[in-house]
């Protein structure tokens, strides 16, 4: 296992106390993996990616649980022995590439800013490997020195996956790196990353709104609600037998394009705020099976023939599946 | 002087080749063909959906039929009167209401110092003149609540932070419908909301148009057109190049680039067709030159393709495509 996420909660320190945007989340991530992570806004999940990453900053703050990369805590890590990790052995590909490259510096000299700054400092290995990973993403190496307006929109989030490569790190972390992106470019993206990922064998955690997005790409997800995983499992079973009431309510919340023209309803009501958690099941006052049980107790994470679902409805139904995320 | 010859009555709201084009880059006289030529129909109790990836033009159609800015040629006609004949503010004003738009953002479209009982009924003193302050009132109150807001009289005293994005969006439909708009231009009206209450929204557009009113339903979202709308025009690079009913569009997709866009729909349903290879950008069309908009991507372009640009035809009753390679084909 090349990540271990244990009972991480993060919290944002507000005027009237702490705002708990993160939950108890526990999960793992096997070498070469593709998890995908869904939810909607305010669900927490950038702000557990970042955690992940550690690139928190305040008012937010891990108040609890760890984050084992590759056999280490990065929770507790200083920020010198962090600075040597990261992107070496793991990376980031943040939503909008226009905010994260920097717009004075020509592609090629961020990318040697980033090599020289992990030890590389040989001009032609620099030189090299830009060229490398530009051919890995398909662009010409003549954009090596151009700067980050004289691309468009899908070239720039190619750059900053091209970006994250050049150290092969481990794992790649992904927040919504196709959202600017229109439909056909965003496909041909997330082709791309999945090719990418099949040739070069790393993980891939990718944050996104959109379930369909992820439905041919990744291989496990993981569904967010108000700060904690409601439901985490295989792809494909989810997709196939969604079990948590959220998790049917989001895939019926999607028309297709398929099929016949059905009525569909969503979830009612809005998502919750952090400051003010319903009590007991956080979905319950959106949920259509919700009993009176479900005000007042939280929902126990019950394994389901492998997926783990945090929902009553399935309690006693199979094993109590505890941390064990797997 | 419409000399009747379409077999349908005279449209809400029509197009006769409505183009727009932006000055960029000063000294060279550089002009981006933002719209050209774009021929369309609005009738009563209709969603017309304009589909299209950002930059090929559908929100300056938009705002064009809004009347934010002039068309550098064409016409827009609406119930038959052409848009270019209106004159006074007046005549404006009442144009506005009469079409009035809903706009894609709910958190930048409605001030955060004033109420929302004063957003919209602001929009009424300058569209409804007509009303007293009584009437007024009563005019937001049932606006907000046949959008299913209710009460809607404690709605009007709430501020937009009150709101969630869902509700306030429902605000913008509810300031349009107030007016006693016969159609409602929606520029991608759900597309910043979460996707567990964008449906409601869709919902909340239907049961409008069953009530009578049109929409003309912009999106880069061809699942959502399908969801909703009784026709689909799909917009490439300033141009129009697939219109028809929805169904016969998306299940038997004419142009090259509607069944480029309709196979990279992301869905659990589809196998994924789209290659790494086409990084599926549409070009800024700056100083065109002839020829059709899409050969550079399309698997199918012919010599004819660079020399003359494709007209809209039909391949089916009601189902026009502009292509001179699919269409006929069939």
């Amino acid at each position: 296992m090349i990540l271990d996420v244990k009972d991480l909660s993060i919290d944002y320190a507000t005027a009237i106390g702490g705002a708990r945007a993160v939950d108890g989340v526990s999960f793992g991530l096997e070498e070469g993996e593709f998890l995908g992570v869904v939810g909607e806004s305010g669900c927490g999940k950038s702000t557990m990616l970042f955690a992940i990453a550690q690139l928190l900053s305040p008012p937010a703050a891990v108040t609890s649980g760890t984050v084992v990369f590759a056999g280490k805590n990065l929770v507790q890590m200083g920020s010198k022995e962090l600075r040597m990790v990261r992107w070496r052995d793991y990376s980031v590909v943040m939503q909008s590439a226009m905010n994260a490259l920097n717009p004075v510096k020509s592609i090629g000299a961020q990318y040697a800013d980033v090599m020289r700054a992990h030890g590389h400092k040989d001009k032609d290995e620099i030189r090299e490997r830009s060229r490398e990973v530009f051919a890995l993403v398909g662009i010409d190496s003549v954009h090596l020195k151009s700067y980050p307006n004289q691309l468009s929109g899908g070239m720039r989030q190619r750059v900053m996956i091209a970006m994250a490569l050049l150290l092969s790190p481990e794992l790649v972390v992904m927040d919504e790196p196709t959202s600017a992106l229109d439909v056909v470019a965003q496909r041909s993206l997330m082709v791309q990353i999945k090719e990418l990922q099949a040739r070069l064998g790393f993980a891939v955690i990718f944050v996104t709104h959109d379930m369909s997005l992820v439905a041919n790409f990744s291989d496990r997800l993981a569904v967010m609600y108000a700060g904690a995983i409601v439901e985490i499992g295989a792809t494909s079973t989810i997709f196939a037998e969604p079990r948590h009431p959220y998790t049917k309510g989001l895939l019926d919340a999607f028309p297709s394009i398929y099929g016949p023209r059905v009525h569909l309803d969503g979830i009612p009501g809005a998502p919750p705020d952090i400051t003010n958690l319903p009590s007991g099941c956080r979905f319950h006052p959106r949920c259509p099976s919700a009993t009176e049980h479900c005000a007042s107790l939280p929902p126990p994470l019950v394994n389901v023939a492998g997926t783990l679902v945090r929902c009553v409805l399935y309690e006693g139904a199979g094993v109590d599946g505890g941390l064990d995320a797997r | 002087m419409s000399t009747g010859a379409s077999m349908r009555a005279e449209p809400l709201l029509r197009t006769e080749k409505l183009t727009r084009h932006f000055r960029i880059g000063g000294a060279f006289g550089k002009w981006l063909h933002a719209v050209d030529d774009v021929d369309l129909e609005l009738h009563p109790r209709e969603i017309v959906a304009l589909v299209g990836e950002s930059g090929s033009g559908k929100s300056t159609v938009a705002r064009l039929l809004a009347k934010v800015y002039p068309p550098t040629s064409g016409e827009i006609f609406f119930s038959g009167r052409p848009l270019g004949s209106l004159r006074s503010r007046r005549d404006v004003l009442d144009y506005r209401g009469e079409a009035p738009m809903v706009f894609q953002d709910p958190f930048s479209s409605l001030n955060p110092v004033h109420t929302i009982g004063y957003a919209i009924t602001r929009g009424l003193k300058l569209h409804r003149p007509e009303l007293s302050v009584d009437a007024r009132h009563h005019a937001a109150v049932s606006a907000l609540e046949s959008v299913g807001l209710a009460p809607g009289a404690e709605v009007l005293k709430r501020y937009p932070h009150e709101l969630s994005g869902g509700q306030r969006q429902r605000v913008g439909f509810a300031q349009a419908v107030s007016y006693g708009p016969k159609v409602i231009l929606a520029d991608e009206p759900v597309s910043m909301l979460d996707v567990s209450i964008r449906i409601g929204l869709l919902n909340l557009m239907a049961g409008l148009r069953d009530q009578g009113l049109s929409f003309l339903y912009i999106t880069h979202d061809i699942a959502s057109a399908r969801y909703v709308a009784d026709r689909v025009l799909v917009m490439y690079a300033g141009n129009i190049v697939e219109s028809g009913p929805t169904d016969d569009v998306l299940h038997e997709p004419v142009h090259p680039y509607t069944q480029l866009l309709l196979s990279a729909v992301p869905d659990p349903r589809a196998r994924t067709k789209v290659s790494a290879s086409d990084v599926g950008e549409p070009p800024r069309v700056v100083n065109p030159e002839p020829g059709c908009r899409f050969r550079f991507r399309c698997p199918l372009a012919q010599p004819i393709c660079a020399d003359v640009a494709p007209t809209l035809e039909e391949a089916a009753p009601e189902h026009l495509a502009a292509c001179h390679v699919t269409v006929g084909v069939r």
